[in-house]
């Protein structure tokens, strides 16, 4: 046995430490960015002419310019205007629904947890029975018997998005209330009200940001989808759902702008808070404490 | 006013093999019992019933001769667990896990060992044996009567382990609590109890 | 020479603190030990003491987040990555604490015939099942219809199948009634007698003082003594830290003294001198100093100025 390995202390031979690149840095940049791309849709929507959605029969369909950046329609309105304002009233709608949707997820999913065995069989047949129904015929439903409009979608995207989160709550709130120090916050007579709003919302509150950024786009697309059958926003309102149903028309005739560029725009909204919203879930859990 | 179990049974499936059957103990005020057994033979079962986290399929729990309620308020049995961890949340800052239960007092935290810079710090910052004596210090509000101690100390170094049950047993007495101490360690029972049951 | 010489080793992790701020904690900072074949040597340190991560570091899977200070011999070279990941499960065997690291879809039989090595397989499982008096149906079971016992023994018949030359088991008898932990010991004993190097790493000073050949004490990430375990015993005369007397007697059956000095883990204190300078009650002047290196005295190794 060699004597001098002991005497080690003035010896330090560190290893260059390698540290794993800074994924927390990347992840909140690239949510940054697509927040800020957002936030640009937003403002356009907002900012925009109104006066633009005039019809100027001088100005029908022109092609993609910079005056036009993407191109008129068939009655001279300025697409890109069009589009904008489209967006907005959609990531409006779909905010609303969203927000309505989780709630109802965490509600339902919490009481799930919390008030026994026979509160969470009646829950879980109601989350079966929404889950079993094709959200987009249920919405469908929902926006034909509350007669079109606004109010119709978000009652119809609030009402058939819930299923899935409140799963997914149900099952974490089950977890937290089988902890053992959530037992023991029993025994110490804290009432289970109590419980759910210091020991269980603290914890689910990451999931259910995570999940309702997550909604969102799911929500967009869903009310386009019926604004584009003709049974969500009226006709005269800019709707994206709106803006594609009607392009349909000219497509076969080369006008491609009218369908390809608000089409795009959809699908980097929707793209933009997906990416927000898995990033979200990252920078989240990595809150989570690393035990050594 | 002892505590009393009488005719417990349990058992996990309903037609499974019965880990209690009628099983009789008694603990009273002032008093260390040790609960020896090797593992598996309901040591665990039998604190997790008398200290209401599990409802026997036969028998009761008294408290001077009263059935004990386990359904709301302060529980005047409160148990101690082998992993600390596990029973704080990790969220929270150890002053609200202290004092979840009653405003634990100067006094009880000093005498526990509880260091005032603890209290601002998470659980994930703090050591097993600091977290146990956390713990304890929640689990001996004043309503307190009994304290079931489950493998309180398996998990922490000798001299943690002298620390907390020197803290612990002086504070027993002070307070005449009664003591149930469920260990697979036969020395440390034959150390601290007045009467070791076996299982 | 020894089998395995872990020399001045230290562990850091990065972390986050907070949102974005970073900080590197060093929960190992000064570790030396070294292994040899045929005895069972074991590392005794209270929970957190960082003793798991001796086990991870010798293994190589720490997560991506460790970085290591010194070094790591094995059979006099160096252990790499590519060594690690070469020896680990085949020269270098880990006794898993529980059954919940037995493969839950896997018989019994078959995960004894996986560690197998020099031989034909069954044979040497059969043999092993023989050896740990474990019946022939117990091949066929899976995990989960195992008693804790038998999930035991099935641990320590893969390791006895395995050939490997050295056998590193974590806390292989925490909450284990005395008899069992005797039983488990006596496992360790026969793998050592048959040339195997033993590690042990242990919160209960008392099974190590009763199956180990040699005993490193740890506390605050450092290994304070190292010494025979057979100097344990009667009032600790023969230790050399006074925090290796602390240990042993405050054990309940030594006296169950609670010592004057608080040994809690300083790991956080930088600066020169002994991390204990503070709270021991033989620290002199040479203590807030100068760091004790680790020197060799008439009873072992021992860090520590005073003694």
């Amino acid at each position: 046995m060699t004597r001098v390995m002991f005497d080690s202390v003035a010896r330090l031979q560190t290893r260059s430490a390698v540290y794993p690149i800074d994924y927390k840095r990347r992840s909140l940049l690239i949510l940054l960015t697509a927040a800020a791309l957002l936030m640009m849709l937003i403002m356009a929507g907002w900012l925009t002419n109104p006066d633009a959605l005039s019809v100027q029969l001088d100005q029908r369909n022109l092609p993609p310019s910079f005056q036009h950046l993407f191109g008129t329609d068939w009655l001279g309105r300025d697409m890109f205007v069009r589009v904008m304002k489209g967006l907005l009233l959609s990531i409006q709608t779909g905010l609303a629904g969203a927000v309505c949707s989780a709630m109802i997820a965490a509600v339902l999913g919490i009481a799930s947890a919390l008030f026994g065995r026979q509160a969470d069989r009646i829950i879980t047949w109601l989350t079966d029975l929404f889950l079993s129904v094709p959200h987009l015929v249920a919405l469908i439903l929902v926006a034909f018997v509350c007669g079109g409009g606004m109010k119709g979608i978000v009652i119809g995207i609030a009402l058939t998005h819930w299923p899935a989160l409140a799963r997914l709550i149900r099952a974490e709130a089950m977890q937290l209330m089988a902890a053992q120090y959530v037992q023991v916050s029993r025994r110490l007579g804290r009432s289970l009200f109590w419980i759910a709003r210091r020991h269980m919302l603290p914890h689910l509150l990451p999931q259910l940001t995570v999940g309702l950024i997550l909604l969102f786009p799911h929500a967009i697309l869903h009310e386009a989808a019926v604004t584009f059958i003709g049974l969500g926003l009226p006709p005269h309102q800019p709707a994206i759902g709106i803006i594609l149903s009607e392009s349909m028309r000219y497509l076969s005739s080369g006008m491609w702008w009218l369908a390809v560029l608000p089409g795009a725009a959809l699908l980097a909204a929707v793209r933009a808070f997906d990416v927000i919203g898995s990033h979200t879930k990252r920078l989240l859990d990595s809150q989570q404490y690393e035990r050594l | 006013m002892p505590l009393e179990g009488k005719g417990l049974s349990y058992r996990y499936a309903q037609d499974g093999p019965w880990l209690l059957r009628r099983r009789e103990i008694t603990v009273r005020r002032g008093e260390v019992v040790g609960l020896q057994g090797p593992s598996g033979c309901g040591k665990t079962t039998l604190g997790r019933i008398l200290a209401g986290y599990l409802q026997p399929h036969e028998g009761t729990v008294t408290l001077a001769g009263k059935a004990v309620r386990a359904a709301r308020g302060y529980h005047p049995i409160q148990m101690v667990f082998q992993h600390p961890e596990q029973a704080v949340n990790p969220k929270w800052t150890m002053r609200s896990t202290i004092q979840e239960g009653w405003q634990a007092d100067q006094p009880t935290m000093h005498r526990l060992g509880i260091n005032e810079a603890w209290l601002d710090r998470v659980p994930a910052e703090l050591s097993g044996g600091e977290l146990q004596r956390c713990c304890i210090a929640r689990a001996l509000g004043p309503e307190t009567a009994y304290l079931i101690a489950d493998e309180m100390t398996a998990m922490l170094d000798a001299v943690t382990q002298a620390q907390i049950w020197h803290a612990m047993l002086e504070l027993a007495q002070e307070r005449s609590l009664g003591l149930l101490v469920i260990s697979h360690d036969e020395n440390l029972l034959k150390r601290i109890c007045s009467r070791i049951e076996p299982m | 020479m020894s089998l395995l010489q872990v020399e001045n080793l230290s562990i850091s992790f990065a972390r986050y603190a907070g949102w974005l701020r970073r900080e590197i904690i060093m929960p190992v900072r000064q570790l030396d030990l070294a292994l040899q074949a045929g005895e069972i040597t074991a590392l005794v340190g209270a929970s957190g003491s960082g003793k798991s991560l001796l086990a991870h570091a010798i293994l190589g899977i720490l997560p991506a987040n460790a970085s290591l200070g010194g070094s790591i011999l094995y059979k006099g070279e160096k252990l790499t990555a590519a060594r690690q990941a070469k020896l680990r499960g085949k020269d270098i065997m880990l006794v898993p604490q529980s059954v919940t690291y037995l493969d839950p879809l896997m018989r019994s039989g078959a995960q004894v015939c996986l560690a197998a090595r020099g031989g034909d397989p069954r044979k040497l499982q059969r043999a092993a099942f023989r050896r740990y008096r474990l019946d022939n149906e117990v091949e066929q079971m899976y995990p989960h219809q195992l008693s804790g016992g038998m999930a035991r023994r099935i641990m320590a018949a893969s390791a006895f199948v395995s050939g490997a030359c050295m056998i590193i088991a974590d806390e292989p008898t925490p909450g284990m009634q005395a008899e069992d932990a005797a039983e488990t010991m006596k496992w360790f004993r026969e793998l050592a007698d048959q040339g195997h190097a033993v590690l042990l790493i242990t919160h209960d000073l008392e099974a190590a003082v009763a199956g180990a050949d040699r005993i490193a004490v740890m506390n605050a990430g450092m290994t304070v003594e190292w010494l025979p375990a057979s100097h344990f015993s009667d009032k600790g005369e023969r230790l050399q830290h006074p925090y290796s007397r602390a240990l042993w007697n405050s054990l309940p059956a030594n006296g169950f003294y609670v010592p004057q000095s608080d040994w809690r883990a300083v790991s956080s204190r930088e600066g020169p001198g002994c991390p204990f300078a503070s709270c021991c009650e033989l620290a002199a002047a040479i203590c807030r100093e100068e760091q004790p290196g680790m020197r060799e005295g008439e009873r072992g190794w021992v860090r520590c100025h005073a003694s």
